[in-house]
């Protein structure tokens, strides 16, 4: 039981401690390897790496409360590029010609729309068809990524509104716009998680689904609140970054879904469902802007970092499995 | 007691499923006040009559009434609302929430903004927990409890609510003694609080010692209530299986042969110490104890599926090392496991490739698998052992426990082993298969197999076994011929009473 | 009365209801235009899919085995650029070999990783795939590769040579193919496969080394991986680091469109490939009468998810999910 219990204390901890490990590696590393004189861990830098961290950061947390919920949302990608594209793109419509910069809320209220409904529709497919997620959103990323494409072709949709990128790049209390909606989606995330019966209830389904149907827990509603909230959240990171960038390629978002799982899965969550958390996910998010930066800091290129977190994912998975083991007892199976 | 108004009374309550009628019509009653003991052998259709009664399942025919009103309860939740709490075999907690939360699963307390009110939770579950003189407290997390701490907040959930009726299903199952008689506390008290409870058990012991009556269901029927205080074991058993069973009926020991296995000071961990005990060919040896005893654990070892800790196995006089089920196919060892469905058989795979699964590799025409070699084994074992199917193209999931089993029992005979070790041959299996299936086991022993029969049934132990060997917390306490052991000296050394030990 | 029909039909349905919505689709396109089932077209829809096909034949393995494999659009691109470098570096007598035998060791680390060490296989390929990908990146510095002397090379033969008439890509695929669904479907391995992701623990009780199988599918699919990357190079002499990105998905959508399970134990090769050319078909189709290219990736959802509806639709005996 005790054993159990500091095992409980290792993993749930992990994250933290790996965090710890790679800032002072790349410290030490940096200081010999790096082509820069900045120090790496630099207030700037890392309030620069917290900034780069929302869009991947933001879809993250919602991939949490779907994976704890015994899910997973493969369609994330395509929904922040469609949500992106109907965003820049409903600037230009004729109907809100006169209104000058009214349009910007309007805009973002379309996308974020777009996002709730793309999400709706994972969630009432997965609720009412009982077709696993993992085959429906694999559908839907296609599906909506055929969307994306219809809309405009394989060309860029483009609309540059300067009031919206000044308003991208400003800064609240001194904290950049895209880490202030992250860690305010975060915290409210973890309120949802960790205090409210939705969330309760969301964790009791992913750990022992018929246990939760037995006591009389409605499934199928908490699933689809579930997939509205990621399809919200991933068109709330379309609105962060394209507000400020101005165009979006039709590929845009693509891998998205991998990265996020990736950080999810860094953070502890389990794939069966009912266990995980929002904070631990927050970790995960920034152990791998970390990971990246750091690699990118002593001279690494990109190959490297796909490298090194591929790497790593499976190392932790292969950790977590020997912290799990009974030992000698164990039936081999 | 006939003037009160029964707490709970089914009426005429008929359950299919494809191809099965599981109820067949089936009414019983409870009053208030009563603790109403429900028996059958397993496949009866116990567990689904509770699960009608729990609104897990809903009935095609008949009705239900709790305090005589007609009732219809569409899903657990409405059954419970309606004051008939179910307490699962089967835990069903989540092991990553709170013990509160798992008390209140489905129901908790809200405020304001859909937030769960944790001082109101904590408090009503805190207190429940108190009543049931639980050494934990509600922010205890689930998955850290041993499982009778489990099954004690099972037992919280049942008092959230004003329960009219509560159902018990196999509740002592993992229970220590300690354990069990702070359960029959808390059944008497929701028992003088007029609470009608049912209490379904194998465990004739505490069935007599706690109950008030006593209704049978056999073969999905209704066979007939009677008073605990006026019955006896042999009249219940007598219900249960449709004759008397005969226990004075003894083996007729067949010819023995060399020893074929012998285990010298086998230990695995925790899970057993020590085991010494030898199996001749032409013999069968029962394995009785408890679950937990170790005894399934020493027959996956002997399987290679378990690595031992210290000790040899000898096969014919000579030591082997047994890794791998592959090993110890190769020597000659089969293993018919506990778990027929989650161990034994490849539920989505027909009948003939379960059965040549673990010869596949040899059963060929150049680099294909011979169809006709295979159909030949599946013909050969489903004429041997009178298997029930119709044909070898069935999906072995759709064929009947008995039928399953000996599919399995089929498939290891098939590989003409020396050694076959059968873990709970007649699990979940209805009364006419088993005695084809204890009759086979004897029959395999006559025929020159080694035989290992591990069982909780202490009938068929006694029924099959030429010798048998008790079980206690990992230890062999002590080992019996057939003309010694008796149901009395079995109950004791299996209770860890050593008093006789030398034998 | 009613009702048992009902339920015939939908056993009918759920048992070749992917045969019959390829019959559909094949009608309503021919009506459509009648230049759909026109030879040529035909031959020109399977050999644009043979590429997608071959890998999914090597995945219906992995899947059949009870494990995912997301890994192998990133395998595609290795093979893809090591056998275009390796081409003129060492000649295509020896480049091919030994990209076989490079991507296969890849695809026998993943065996280890989820066969032996019996890691998730979700998150394994989803690390290979970034992992190998950096692998690729590394290998070519990033830059896309080309085979110098594009004309005088016999090695365009597998992507663009015919046989008997036939295009190589399309005999390659249907030879693989027969070969794969008879090793799946006839072989003793073959079973082992089925009966470890039917049931591992009941496999491993019945002395299947369930590892071991495991691995050998996982070495199945690399193997088929590259032969698809050789197609693929064969064919245009020259590519991106990325040519295979995002196709682990596609092949996912064929294998699951064939009917096998993702929980494993059931589906077969050919109806893998069924799969493959229903998703080659429907994007042919859609373009001859006249409908935007990207229209396909929205049929293709729509077609999964009530192909796997239908299915279990047809299992549990009713339309609409129990979920409460």
């Amino acid at each position: 039981m005790q054993n159990e219990n500091r095992t409980r204390l290792i993993k749930d901890s992990a994250i933290w401690g790996f965090i710890v490990l790679e800032l002072i590696f790349f410290s030490v590393a940096g200081h010999y390897l790096s082509l820069s004189e900045s120090a790496f861990m630099d207030i700037d830098n890392m309030l620069l790496l917290l900034k780069q961290s929302a869009p991947i950061g933001i879809i993250a947390l919602g991939m949490t409360i779907v994976m704890i919920n015994g899910n997973i949302d493969l369609s994330v990608g395509a929904t922040f590029a469609l949500s992106a594209i109907v965003m820049l793109d409903s600037m230009t419509w004729s109907i809100f010609a006169g209104i000058g910069d009214w349009v910007i809320p309007i805009a973002w209220g379309l996308a974020l729309l777009t996002g709730v409904v793309l999400g709706a529709i994972n969630g009432l497919i997965v609720w009412k068809t009982g077709v696993d997620a993992f085959i429906v959103t694999l559908g839907a990323m296609l599906g909506y990524r055929g969307l994306v494409f219809m809309y405009n072709g394989e060309e860029p949709t483009f609309h540059l509104n300067w009031t919206l990128v000044d308003m991208a790049e400003s800064s609240i209390l001194g904290f950049e716009t895209p880490t202030v909606i992250l860690v305010i989606c975060a915290v409210l995330l973890w309120l949802l998680m960790t205090k409210t019966v939705h969330g309760r209830n969301a964790y009791a389904i992913g750990d022992n689904r018929e246990a939760a149907v037995n006591a009389g827990i409605r499934v199928g509603p908490h699933m689809m609140i579930n997939f509205t909230i990621i399809g919200f959240l991933a068109a709330l990171s379309a609105v962060v970054f394209y507000s400020a960038s101005g165009s979006v390629n039709p590929n845009d978002g693509e891998l998205y879904e991998l990265w996020v799982i990736t950080a999810v899965v860094l953070g502890g969550t389990k794939l069966t469902g009912g266990k995980g958390s929002i904070i631990a996910t927050f970790g995960g998010v920034i152990a791998i802007q970390l990971l990246r930066k750091g690699l990118g800091h002593i001279g690494a290129d990109t190959a490297m970092v796909n490298l090194v977190i591929g790497l790593i994912l499976i190392a932790v998975l292969y950790m977590d499995r020997q912290l799990n083991r009974k030992g000698q007892e164990e039936l081999k199976t | 007691m006939s003037d009160q108004t029964p707490a709970l009374r089914l009426e005429g309550i008929v359950k299919t499923f494809p191809g099965v009628r599981a109820l067949d019509g089936v009414s019983f009653t409870v009053m208030p006040g009563e603790v109403h003991a429900l028996m059958g052998e397993n496949g009866a259709g116990k567990s689904t009559l509770m699960k009608v009664l729990g609104g897990i399942h809903q009935p095609n025919e008949g009705q239900i009434f709790i305090e005589e009103e007609s009732t219809l309860m569409g899903s657990p939740l409405e059954a419970k609302a309606k004051g008939v709490v179910f307490i699962h075999q089967e835990l069903s907690l989540a092991d990553e929430l709170s013990a509160a939360e798992n008390i209140y699963l489905g129901e908790l307390p809200r405020k304001s903004f859909g937030r769960v009110d944790w001082q109101k939770l904590y408090a009503d579950s805190g207190e429940i927990l108190k009543r049931l003189k639980c050494g934990f407290g509600p922010k205890t997390l689930v998955g850290t409890l041993s499982i009778a701490n489990k099954q004690m907040v099972e037992i919280a959930r049942a008092l959230t609510v004003d329960a009219k009726a509560v159902i018990f299903d196999e509740p002592t199952a993992s229970l220590t003694d300690a354990e069990k008689s702070v359960l029959f506390e808390i059944i008497a008290d929701l028992k003088s609080r007029g609470v009608g409870i049912v209490y379904i058990s194998h465990r004739m012991e505490e069935i007599f010692k706690i109950s008030d009556r006593i209704s049978v269901l056999r073969d999905g029927s209704y066979r007939g209530t009677l008073n605990t205080a006026e019955t006896n074991e042999d009249e219940v058993t007598q219900l249960m299986i449709g004759r008397s069973l005969d226990l004075t009926h003894k083996i007729v020991p067949g010819k023995l042969g060399n020893v074929a296995l012998e285990v010298r000071g086998l230990s695995c961990g925790n899970l057993y110490k020590n085991v010494n005990f030898e199996v001749r060919s032409g013999e069968v040896v029962g394995f009785y104890g408890l679950v937990g005893a170790g005894r399934t654990e020493i027959a996956e070892t002997l399987f290679g599926l378990r690595n031992p800790s210290a000790g040899s196995i000898l096969l014919d006089g000579n030591e082997v090392r047994i890794h791998s089920p592959i090993d110890a196919i190769a020597n000659g060892i089969s293993l018919v496991p506990e778990d027929r469905k989650e161990q034994g058989l490849v539920l989505g795979m027909n009948c003939r490739d379960n059965m040549t699964l673990p010869q596949v590799g040899d059963l060929t025409a150049g680099p294909f698998v011979s169809d006709g070699a295979e159909i030949a084994i599946f013909d050969l074992y489903r004429d041997k052992l009178e298997i029930k199917t119709p044909g070898w193209r069935q999906k072995v999931g759709n064929l009947s426990g008995g039928n399953q089993q000996k599919i399995v029992i089929g498939k290891w005979l098939s590989m003409h082993p020396n050694v076959l070790i059968v873990d709970e041959p007649t699990r979940g299996i209805d009364v006419g298969s088993k005695a084809e299936i204890h009759n086979l086991i004897r029959e395999l022993a006559k025929s020159g197999y080694a035989v290992i029969v591990i069982s909780s049934e202490m009938p068929e132990v006694l029924r099959v076994s030429d010798r048998v060997v008790a079980m206690f917390q990992g230890e062999i306490i002590r080992e019996f011929t057939a003309e010694e052991v008796n149901e009395d000296n079995l109950v004791q050394a299996i209770s860890g009473i050593r008093q006789d030990k030398v034998a | 009365m009613e009702n048992q029909r009902l339920k015939s039909l939908m056993n009918f349905l759920a048992k070749q209801g992917i045969l019959v919505a390829f019959a559909i689709f094949m009608i309503g396109f021919t009506l459509a235009n009648e230049r759909f089932l026109a030879i040529d077209n035909v031959m020109g829809v399977i050999r644009s899919s043979a590429i997608l096909g071959v890998m999914a034949l090597g995945v219906t393995f992995v899947v059949i085995g009870g494990n995912l494999d997301l890994s192998v659009g990133s395998m595609m691109s290795f093979s893809t650029i090591v056998v275009l470098d390796l081409h003129d570096k060492l000649g295509p007598e020896l480049a091919i070999p030994v990209m076989f035998l490079m991507t296969m060791a890849i695809g026998a680390v993943i065996g280890i990783l989820v066969g032996y060490l019996k890691l998730n296989s979700l998150i394994v390929t989803l690390g290979m795939l970034s992992a190998i990908h950096g692998l690729t990146l590394t290998y070519s510095g990033g830059k896309n590769m080309d085979i110098a002397d594009k004309s005088g090379t016999w090695f365009s033969v597998f992507g663009q040579g015919t046989f008997l008439g036939i295009s190589v890509p399309i005999v390659i695929f249907g030879v693989l193919a027969l070969i794969l669904s008879a090793l799946l479907g006839k072989t003793p391995f073959g079973r082992k496969v089925y009966a470890v992701g039917g049931n591992n623990v009941a496999a491993t009780f019945s002395g299947i080394p369930r590892a071991r199988v495991v691995f050998m599918t996982y070495v199945i699919s690399s193997f088929c991986v590259a032969t698809a990357g050789l197609l693929q190079a064969s064919r245009s002499l020259g590519s991106q680091n990325t040519v295979g990105q995002g196709l682990e998905l596609e092949v996912l959508a064929a294998v699951i469109l064939g009917g096998a399970s993702l929980l494993g134990g059931s589906g077969t090769v050919i109806k893998t490939a069924i799969g493959v050319l229903i998703l080659g078909f429907i994007q042919n189709g859609l373009l001859l009468v006249g409908l935007d290219f990207y229209v396909q990736y929205v049929v293709t959802w729509a077609i999964i998810v009530l192909a796997v509806w239908l299915d279990i639709a047809a299992k549990r005996g009713r339309i609409w999910s129990p979920i409460a």
